[in-house]
């Protein structure tokens, strides 16, 4: 591969993809793009990307950004984020939507589709305070063979021991062999759908929750800034953002802001300050929801979380 | 530092946990059996126990019963970590006092993904 295929394959995967590689992802290149010049019967990497650059092979491009994307997920991975989702933000959306009945949430890189079904657990556990509400949940990614998996919603062993406690794994996966599948129940509770944020995302609709994790860290600032932007126009004010642990968004601060108790948290700029604790209005209340802002967040706390 | 029991008649595993686990801040001590575990308990109860199943002279689940009836025996955090993958082992094993499980084979992302939901990280 010649310093000029490698300066074309940046700028390739830029524009479909907005990820961003340097010639320090050259051994990333080569171990990503191998096995895909194998399978099209390619005999090596410079000839893949010289069929690239003459174009008109989609399967052959789409395959290429598939590989190139890193699609490492696991179940109710970092913890945090699912911690905050239970005790901040799904509080503060039951108060707020008490008569609307209705959340909607996105998983806007949701790659095989761990965190989405993480959070449609959650929420299963969260039945009796959720009765006669609508949550949506949206899941999408740029990859369709990844969507694919997760659609099919069949995991590894290795994949639902990586996070995922084994009560959990009784209670909702049943078993097929070596591979667990996720029930029917959670699998029809999240929609899968392709996309790339780097396209126009609006007709989606909007969202009270945005989980966008580990994906901006692939784009350059202009790029995420833009992407930044646009998820807060389709969130409302009260609306949260949730990003990777060590994702800042510095540069691309205007519309959204970082929580000021809840890292990896983000609201838009406009939205009202963070409630006091105080109880949650309607149905919440009654189940003895609150805003009550929870201690340090760890992994503990998300299974003391979750066995509540 | 948290003390955790690691019991398997495989030298070769308990080496591996052992390596694992100290890897984690964790002191570690073994048993080859539930039989000599069980001895162990008896004298000092260890925070965590990473337990095999199949083992001669007592198995992980007589173990498990055993030590869950002991005085004290109930604050132990235990693990299983065995071939047996089958869901009705899993339940066995939960209905019987274990707090998770491992379907060998494993790595140190999966041992510490589990002790860390028992509370041992």
């Amino acid at each position: 591969m010649t310093p000029a295929d490698l300066s074309f394959l940046a700028r390739f995967l830029k524009e479909r993809s907005g990820l961003i590689i340097g010639e320090d992802k050259r051994y990333l290149v080569d171990s990503r793009l191998g096995p895909v010049a194998r399978k099209a019967g390619i005999a090596s990497i410079g000839e893949l990307i010289g069929k690239l650059m003459r174009g008109g092979d989609t399967a052959l491009a789409q395959s290429v950004v598939e590989a190139m994307t890193t699609n490492e997920s696991f179940f109710f991975r970092d913890g945090t984020p699912f911690t905050q989702f239970t005790d901040v933000v799904l509080p503060q959306l039951i108060a707020a939507r008490a008569i609307q009945r209705k959340i909607r949430i996105w998983c806007a890189a949701c790659s095989t589709g761990q965190e989405p079904y993480s959070l449609a657990m959650l929420l299963e556990q969260k039945a009796a305070l959720l009765a006669g509400w609508t949550v949506e949940i949206v899941a999408t990614d740029l990859a369709s063979d990844v969507l694919e998996r997760a659609r099919n919603g069949l995991f590894t062993q290795f994949e639902v021991q990586r996070g995922l406690p084994v009560r959990m794994l009784v209670e909702h996966f049943t078993q097929e062999g070596d591979q667990w599948r996720i029930s029917p129940k959670l699998r029809n509770r999240v929609q899968f759908r392709t996309l790339n944020l780097l396209r126009d995302f609006s007709p989606m609709g909007a969202f009270d929750v945005v989980f966008c994790r580990n994906v901006l860290i692939y784009f350059d600032e202009a790029t995420k800034g833009d992407v930044v932007r646009r998820i807060a126009k389709q969130m409302p004010a009260d609306g949260y953002l949730v990003l990777g642990a060590a994702e800042t968004v510095m540069g691309a601060t205007a519309p959204v802001r970082s929580h000021p108790n809840h890292r990896g948290l983000f609201m838009r700029t406009d939205a009202p300050a963070p409630a006091a604790a105080r109880p949650a209005l309607g149905t919440g209340a009654a189940h003895g929801a609150t805003l009550a802002t929870p201690p340090a967040t760890s992994l503990q706390s998300k299974i003391a979380a979750f066995r509540r | 530092m948290k003390h955790c029991l690691v019991v398997d008649d495989s030298s070769v595993i308990r080496k591996v946990a052992r390596r694992i686990l100290e890897g984690f801040d964790l002191k570690i001590s073994e048993a080859e059996n539930g039989q000599s575990a069980l001895a162990l308990c008896k004298q000092a109860m260890p925070d965590g126990i990473l337990l095999d199943w199949n083992m001669p002279v007592m198995d992980g689940y007589e173990f498990l019963v055993e030590l869950r009836s002991l005085p004290g025996g109930d604050a132990p955090k235990v693990v299983f970590c065995t071939t047996e993958n089958d869901v009705s082992y899993i339940t066995r094993a939960l209905r019987a006092g274990a707090d998770e499980y491992v379907m060998k084979p494993f790595d140190k992302d999966i041992i510490g993904s589990k002790f860390a939901e028992v509370g041992l990280l």
